[in-house]
C-alpha cells in the first residue's frame, strides 16, 4: 500500500459515485453499523479480527437474498486508478450477496489497494491459475442507459460503499 | 442499381431518418463525445492500442493452436468445448444441451448471428433476453440496431408504450427509472426460475479457459450464478493467449464503446464456477454446475485466410466505428447493418459470416471519410475493408465476362460495375471532357432534360448542383503564366499537385495556393498529374485506383527524385498519398511520396516556422471566419496547422466539431443517399448558423465539404488558402 494509491483510490471512487469509509479492525463494527439498512445479508469476511455483526444474515434463503437492502462482502483488492473493487466470488456466496442487494458494501484491506490495471492483472492472473473461479472487476453501481436515461441499479446494486481497513 | 431500387432505398432511408434518426443521433453522439473525453485521459492511449492490436494479430495468427489450448484448459476445469462449423451446427449442439429447459441470456451478438433463440424456441425451450435493451427488442420483435446498445433507436416514450401494450400493468411505468425497475422485476423472476444461463464472451483466455464478460447491468453475472448450466457462445476469434492479455482491452473497450472509463462489471469467469446457485428456497452449492463453451467458426477461419478480411477478426465489437460515423449517427443500424452486424466494421463481418450479398445492402453507406480509423482500439483500417468488399461486389458473379462494356470504358475495372459507380469512378475523364467543352458542357449538364436523364439512368440527384468546369485548367493556366520566383533564389522548390477538382473545377483555390507559396518565396511547378485514384477507390474500383496512383506517381516522381516537396490542396488526395497508396504502390514509391507530401496549409505553417515572412501575406485584421476541416485531414491530424496559420495571420477562427459534412465526394450526388447526405450536412450547417458563427466568413479544406456547405448556407465558402491570397476579392 502506498498513501498515494489510497488517495487515488478514494478520488476515483468518488468519481464513480462510491462512498469510501476508512476504518480499522477495532472500529469496523461501529463503522459498518450506519451503512447497514435492514434486512442485510453478508458473506464471511476473511480479515483477522473482523467479522459480520449478528444483524447481518450470513446464510440467506433465495427470498431473503432478493429482499436484501444491504449486502456485505469482502473484495480481494482495489484498483486505485479506476476506483474498482475485485470481487472474488466463491462457494461462500460473495457473488450473489454482492449482486442482489440494493446496496453493496465491499470491505477491502488497504494493503490490497493496487495502483493500476497492470498490477491488478498480475494478481488476477496468479489468482486464476491458483483456482479462483471468478473475479469481478466492479466499478460503481450497476447501471443502464437502455431506458432512455442513465439509471443506477439495473440488475445489480444501485449503491456501492467501500470500507477500507487501514490496519492491513 | 435500377432507378426503382434507388427510389426504394431512398424511401427506406428517409423513413429511418424520420422514425429512428433522432434517438440514434442523440445516443451515438453522447457515446462519441464520451470516447473523446475518456481516451484523452489516458497517458498511453496509442501504446494501449498498439498493444491490443499486437495481441489480436498474434492470436489470429496462432488461432488453431490457441483453440486446442483453450479446449484442454476448459476440459481440465471440468467443462466442455464444442467447436461449431456454422450456425446450424452450433444450434444443434446448444439445443441438445438446453433440452427444452428455460434459458436466460445475456447480450451476445454471436448468438444473434446464429439466431439461437429461434432454434431453442422451435425445440420447445423458453428463452429470455435479460439485457434490458435486448429484452425491449425481444418483446418488440425487432433486431438490434447497434452492437453495444441494441435498442439505441428507441426513445423512452416508445419503450413505455411498448411495456404498456405488452404487459398491461396496473400502474404503467413511465420514467427511465420506473421502466428499469419494471424490467428488472419481470426478468428477476425469469432468472430465478431458469435452468440454463447463456452468455457470450468478449474474450476467452487460452491458458486458463476463462471468459471475460464486459457489462454494466449485472445480468450476465446473474445468468451464470442463478442457473445450473452455463452455455457460452463465442466466435473462435475471441480467444486470446493469456489472462494478462486482457489488460489493454479492459482499459480500452468501455472507453471506445460508450465513453465510460470502464464498464460497471468486467467479469472474469473460469467455469464451471462454484458460486451458490438457487434451489427452491435455499441457496445451494454450485459445485455441480455444467459448463459448455461453444466456439463458432461460421466463416471465420476462411476470413483468417483472406488477406483483406483478416483484420476484421481483430474487432472487439466496441462500436467506436459506428459511433464516430456521421452516417450511422443519423440513420442508425437498421440502415447500416446486414443480417446481424451494423456500423463501420459490419461490412467485414457480414461479408465473412453471411456473404457479400448481406454486406452489399449497406456497404455504400461508408463514404470512406476515415473518421473511424483513429477511433478503432485495434487500429483496423475499416474504410479499406469496405472498399475491398465494394470491389468484390462490383465484380459480382458475371462481371468479368462483360467484355463489351469493359472495352468501351476508360477504367481498369470489369464490365459488371454499376453505371453510377463507373460514372463517379471516372471523374477524371469526365472533368477533362467537361473542361474541354465548357461552358457548353456546364449548360447542357445543368439543363432540365439532361438532369432528368442523369437522374433516371445514373441516379445523379437533380436537387444537387453539379460542379461547373472551367474552360482553362489550372495546369494550362500555370503553363501559360509560368513561375514568378527564381528557382535559384527560392526558399524552396515544390510541385503543387493539381487534383482533378482543383484542376478543372475549383481552379481559384489552385491559383491562390500558387500565389501564396510564391509570396513566401517558393518556386512552384504544377506538373500535369491526373486524378489520385480517390474517385474510383470510393466506388470500390480498386484496379482503376491503382492505375491512377501509378500515373500520379510517374508525374510526381521527378520532383520527388529531386527531393522536392509535393504540396497537396485536396485533403482526400493527400490522404491517398499517406494512407491508401500503401496498398496501391510499391513500398518504395509509397514511402517516397508520403515522406515528401504535405497539405498546403501544413506546408505554409512549416514555411513560417522556418523563417518565411508572415508579413508577405495579407493580414486577417481580426476577420471572423468559421472553418470546417476535412474528415481525412482530421484523421491525419492536420487540422491544427490551418487554424494555427489563420490565428497567426490575424483571423478570428471558430471551428466545427461534427464528424463529417455528409457529402464525402460522390455520396451526396447519389439519388438514393441525397437525403441522408443533406441530413448529415445540416448538423454542420447548424454549427455555422448560430449567433456566434452566422456572420463569419466560411472556409473549408475539402472540395466535397465546400460543395455541401455551398448547398446548405447562403454564404459562399472558400478554401482557407484563399484568405492568405493578396488577390482575394474583398467584399
Amino acid at each position: 500500500m502506498s498513501a498515494e494509491s489510497i488517495a487515488t483510490f478514494e478520488s476515483s471512487l468518488d468519481e464513480v459515485g462510491v462512498e469510501c469509509v476508512r476504518t480499522t479492525a477495532g472500529g469496523f463494527e461501529s463503522t459498518l453499523a450506519p451503512l447497514l439498512d435492514d434486512p442485510a445479508v453478508g458473506a464471511p469476511l476473511p480479515f483477522d479480527g473482523v467479522s459480520l455483526p449478528e444483524s447481518v444474515n450470513a446464510d440467506p434463503t433465495v427470498a431473503e437474498l432478493e429482499a436484501a437492502a444491504t449486502g456485505v462482502t469482502a473484495a480481494g483488492y482495489g484498483i486505485a486508478d479506476y476506483g474498482s473493487v475485485v470481487i472474488q466470488g466463491g462457494a461462500a456466496g460473495e457473488e450473489p450477496v454482492s449482486l442482489y442487494a440494493d446496496e453493496h458494501v465491499a470491505v477491502v484491506g488497504a494493503d490490497d489497494v493496487l495502483p493500476d490495471m497492470d498490477a491488478a492483472f498480475d494478481r488476477l492472473a496468479a489468482d486464476v491459475r491458483e483456482g479462483a473461479g471468478q473475479s469481478i472487476i466492479a466499478t460503481g453501481p450497476s447501471a443502464t442507459a437502455d431506458m432512455g436515461a442513465l439509471v443506477k441499479g439495473a440488475h445489480g446494486p444501485m449503491d456501492v460503499t467501500v470500507v477500507l481497513l487501514e490496519d492491513r | 442499381m435500377s432507378a426503382e431500387n434507388r427510389r426504394q432505398k431512398a424511401e427506406h432511408i428517409r423513413n429511418l431518418l424520420e422514425t429512428e434518426g433522432d434517438s440514434v443521433q442523440q445516443n451515438t453522439r453522447v457515446f462519441n463525445e464520451g470516447r473523446y473525453e475518456s481516451t484523452a485521459k489516458l497517458d498511453d492511449y496509442e501504446r494501449l492500442k498498439d498493444e491490443a492490436r499486437a495481441i489480436k494479430e498474434d492470436a489470429i495468427e496462432r488461432l488453431p493452436e490457441l483453440v486446442d489450448e483453450v479446449t484442454e484448459a476448459v476440459e481440465a476445469n471440468g467443462g466442455t468445448v464444442y467447436l461449431a462449423d456454422d450456425a446450424a451446427d452450433a444450434n444443434r449442439y446448444i439445443t441438445e444441451v438446453v433440452d427444452g429447459r428455460t434459458a436466460v441470456k445475456s447480450k451476445s451478438m454471436t448468438s444473434e448471428e446464429i439466431e439461437v433463440n429461434e432454434a431453442l424456441e422451435a425445440d420447445g425451450a423458453d428463452v429470455w433476453e435479460t439485457d434490458l435493451a435486448e429484452f425491449v427488442l425481444q418483446i418488440a420483435d425487432e433486431a438490434p440496431s447497434h452492437i453495444v446498445a441494441p435498442a439505441i433507436h428507441k426513445s423512452r416514450e416508445e419503450i413505455a408504450d411498448l411495456f404498456e401494450e405488452v404487459f398491461d400493468p396496473e400502474d404503467p411505468p413511465e420514467t427511465a427509472e420506473e421502466l428499469t425497475r419494471f424490467a428488472r422485476e419481470h426478468l428477476g423472476e425469469k432468472i430465478r426460475d431458469a435452468d440454463v444461463g447463456m452468455t457470450g464472451a468478449n474474450f476467452v483466455t487460452a491458458d486458463t479457459g476463462s471468459l471475460a464478460l464486459v457489462t454494466s447491468e449485472g445480468n450476465a453475472r446473474k445468468c451464470v450464478q442463478a442457473t445450473d448450466t452455463h452455455v457460452a457462445v463465442a466466435g473462435v476469434e475471441k480467444v486470446i493467449p493469456s489472462v494478462e492479455d486482457l489488460q489493454p482491452f479492459v482499459e480500452l473497450i468501455g472507453r471506445s464503446g460508450t465513453g465510460q472509463d470502464i464498464t460497471s462489471y468486467v467479469s472474469l469467469f473460469t467455469p464451471p464456477t462454484d458460486s451458490p446457485t438457487f434451489g427452491d428456497e435455499a441457496l445451494e452449492s454450485g459445485d455441480g454446475r455444467d459448463f459448455h463453451l461453444v466456439l463458432i467458426d461460421n466463416g471465420r477461419m476462411e476470413m483468417r485466410d483472406d488477406d483483406q478480411l483478416r483484420e476484421t477478426l481483430y474487432c472487439i465489437r466496441c462500436s467506436a466505428c459506428a459511433n464516430s460515423c456521421a452516417n450511422f449517427q443519423h440513420v442508425g443500424g437498421h440502415a447500416f447493418g446486414g443480417e446481424t452486424y451494423s456500423g463501420g466494421i459490419a461490412t467485414g463481418w457480414e461479408a465473412g459470416v453471411h456473404g457479400e450479398d448481406s454486406a452489399a445492402e449497406f456497404n455504400d453507406l461508408c463514404t470512406g471519410c476515415s473518421r473511424c480509423v483513429n477511433q478503432c482500439p485495434v487500429k483496423i483500417d475499416i474504410p479499406w475493408i469496405n472498399t475491398v468488399v465494394r470491389d468484390r461486389i462490383n465484380r459480382g458473379k458475371d462481371g468479368d465476362l462483360d467484355f463489351l462494356v469493359e472495352g468501351l470504358t476508360p477504367d481498369e475495372d470489369p464490365g459488371g460495375v454499376d453505371l453510377q459507380k463507373r460514372l463517379f469512378g471516372n471523374f477524371d475523364t469526365l472533368a477533362k471532357l467537361g473542361s474541354a467543352f465548357a461552358p457548353l458542357s456546364n449548360w447542357v449538364a445543368g439543363a432540365g432534360p439532361a438532369r432528368s436523364v442523369l437522374e433516371r439512368t445514373l441516379g445523379v440527384d437533380s436537387r444537387r448542383e453539379l460542379p461547373e468546369f472551367e474552360r482553362e485548367s489550372l495546369v494550362d493556366w500555370f503553363a501559360d503564366r509560368g513561375s514568378r520566383v527564381d528557382p535559384d533564389a527560392a526558399r524552396e522548390r515544390v510541385a503543387l499537385y493539381p487534383d482533378a477538382y482543383t484542376n478543372y473545377v475549383r481552379t481559384e483555390r489552385g491559383k491562390a495556393a500558387v500565389r501564396v507559396l510564391e509570396a513566401l518565396d517558393v518556386h512552384v511547378d504544377v506538373p500535369a498529374a491526373g486524378e489520385s485514384g480517390r474517385a474510383p477507390l470510393s466506388q470500390g474500383m480498386v484496379a482503376t485506383a491503382r492505375s491512377n496512383a501509378e500515373g500520379v506517381y510517374d508525374a510526381l516522381a521527378p520532383a520527388v527524385a529531386a527531393d522536392r516537396d509535393v504540396v497537396v490542396i485536396e485533403p482526400s488526395d493527400l490522404a491517398m498519398f499517406h494512407r491508401e497508396y500503401e496498398r496501391l504502390l510499391p513500398t518504395e514509391e509509397y514511402e517516397a511520396l508520403r515522406g515528401n507530401s504535405y497539405e498546403v496549409m501544413e506546408y505554409v505553417y512549416g514555411l513560417l516556422e522556418n523563417g518565411a515572412d508572415l508579413g508577405a501575406l495579407p493580414g486577417g485584421d481580426g476577420e471572423r471566419v468559421a472553418y470546417h476541416s476535412h474528415c481525412q485531414q482530421r484523421t491525419l491530424d492536420l487540422e491544427p496547422y490551418t487554424t494555427a496559420v489563420l490565428d497567426d495571420a490575424g483571423f478570428d477562427v471558430a471551428t466545427s466539431d461534427v464528424e463529417c459534412c455528409g457529402m464525402a465526394g460522390s455520396f451526396g450526388y447519389k439519388s438514393e443517399y441525397y437525403d441522408l447526405s443533406v441530413d448529415v450536412g445540416e448538423t454542420l450547417a447548424d454549427q455555422f448558423t448560430t449567433d456566434e458563427t452566422a456572420d463569419r466568413t466560411v472556409v473549408a479544406s475539402g472540395t466535397s465539404c465546400l460543395e455541401q456547405l455551398d448547398a446548405l448556407l447562403t454564404r459562399r465558402p472558400a478554401h482557407p488558402v484563399r484568405l492568405l491570397d493578396a488577390r482575394r476579392d474583398r467584399r
